[in-house]
């Protein structure tokens, strides 16, 4: 299965690419980031979760966001996907203000330029691997004959066609974080939120996961914000952004 | 570890004499290894000589007489440029990084800037590995995977460090 480069009409979604036809992420970085927190500022009643932390991350670049337990990163994950909306700063999406779409566009938005991953599989117990994998695109409205060929086609892409029939109770953790991770990639997202992907698996089954999930989303050019506290996780990132106590840092090395 | 660095970065506190600074050495960084006294004075005539101290003083008494030495505008910079450079990831490095976090509580520069340029330093060594590892056999595999847990234990080593900067800032200043 080639994934190299998509055509715009094979979107499911109703966002305009911006691509480039080669597959390239130049074109489309040296027009900016896709994604951008300014400034994000997210309270949780008198507990600040964000107090001022930026983010951005171009087509085709995977950026970690670090930090100890309780430092926000997932929250800012929550922010830039349109999950939870910060109290102060903003988010923008290909240059639209996340904040001032209707709840019904963000929820489009997500569904059709934004992937998700997160730590345990969150996969739906009563349906079976392919059945999963192939449940967003179903939600946007692609047959069910054509979302389950492509779900077959993620599920090898990941290594994983084997378990196809069987419910997510009857694979591994690894074989279950994979299957999500083909669900998330499924619906071709312009930016991918993994949210401690590995933070359940062995070392072996956690560096495959992140080949596989990095491999995929490079030949994708999908972004990728990869929230993780594991060093050898964020090592398969463009770059790192440091979340500490609600304020993000980034760091250049003096040369 | 750079003792020289070390004394530069113990003269910013004001000026001192050589038998002072080994004290202040070995009580702060010298663990089960004291300074020679030797070393101590080749490395502040090495130091001198270099502009990087200069002689704020001879006391003349019984004995030998006793320098004091002062830390130069050119030192604090040596200082600065010593404490922005991170460390080449290797292994056991964590003598040095615990000297630069200590002399940056010390001389009050943010000793979180000390930590977050290891960290970047370690993460793109890191990325190397892994790009070489994903593109590698089994071979490759092994090796980079044995560089990364390495390197990935000074990394938890250094978070653990940052979470505790306060207790340390409060215990070096005592």
């Amino acid at each position: 299965m080639s994934l190299l480069p998509r055509r715009p009409s094979s979107r499911t979604g109703g966002t305009d690419d911006v691509r480039p036809t080669d597959g390239s992420p130049g074109q489309d970085e040296a027009a900016g980031p896709l994604l951008r927190g300014v400034d994000l500022h997210k309270a949780f009643g008198s507990t600040a979760a964000l107090e001022g932390a930026s983010f951005s991350v171009s087509p085709g670049e995977i950026v970690a966001v670090m930090g100890p337990s309780g430092s926000g990163k997932s929250t800012l994950l929550h922010c830039l996907a349109g999950i939870v909306p910060p109290d102060r700063g903003s988010v923008t999406f290909d240059g639209r203000d996340v904040a001032a779409l209707s709840d019904a566009e963000r929820g489009a938005l997500r569904r059709s330029a934004f992937g998700f991953v997160f730590q345990f599989g969150q996969l739906v117990p009563e349906l079976s691997c392919r059945e999963n994998v192939a449940l967003p695109l179903r939600l946007n409205g692609v047959r069910r004959k054509d979302a389950e060929r492509r779900a077959d086609e993620w599920l090898e892409r990941l290594e994983v066609a084997g378990v196809a029939r069987q419910t997510p109770g009857r694979v591994s953790g690894g074989q279950g974080q994979r299957v999500a991770v083909a669900r998330a990639l499924a619906t071709e997202p312009r930016v991918l939120f993994a949210d401690e992907p590995t933070g359940a698996l062995d070392s072996l089954n956690g560096e495959r996961v992140m080949e596989l999930l990095s491999g995929a989303a490079r030949e994708t050019g999908a972004a990728v914000v990869l929230v993780t506290h594991e060093a050898r996780v964020a090592a398969y990132s463009d770059r790192e952004v440091v979340v500490r106590d609600g304020r993000t840092r980034t760091t250049e090395v003096v040369a | 570890m750079s003792i020289a660095k070390t004394f530069l970065g113990l003269l910013e506190g004001g000026p001192s004499h050589g038998y002072d600074l080994k004290r202040a050495y070995d009580e702060k960084f010298g663990q089960d290894r004291p300074l020679a006294y030797g070393q101590v004075y080749a490395t502040l005539s090495r130091l001198l000589k270099h502009g990087l101290v200069e002689l704020d003083g001879v006391e003349q008494g019984g004995g030998p007489d006793r320098k004091r030495y002062a830390i130069t505008d050119a030192g604090v910079a040596d200082v600065d440029l010593w404490l922005a450079q991170p460390e080449r990831p290797e292994q056991y490095l964590q003598t040095t990084l615990y000297a630069k976090v200590v002399l940056a509580l010390l001389t009050d520069r943010p000793a979180t800037d000390v930590l977050d340029t290891q960290r970047a330093e370690h993460l793109r060594t890191m990325r190397e590995l892994t790009r070489r590892k994903t593109g590698g056999d089994l071979a490759d595999q092994l090796v980079c995977d044995h560089a990364l847990f390495h390197l990935e234990a000074d990394l938890r080593w250094l978070e653990l460090t940052a979470a505790r900067l306060d207790q340390l800032r409060t215990e070096v200043a005592s």
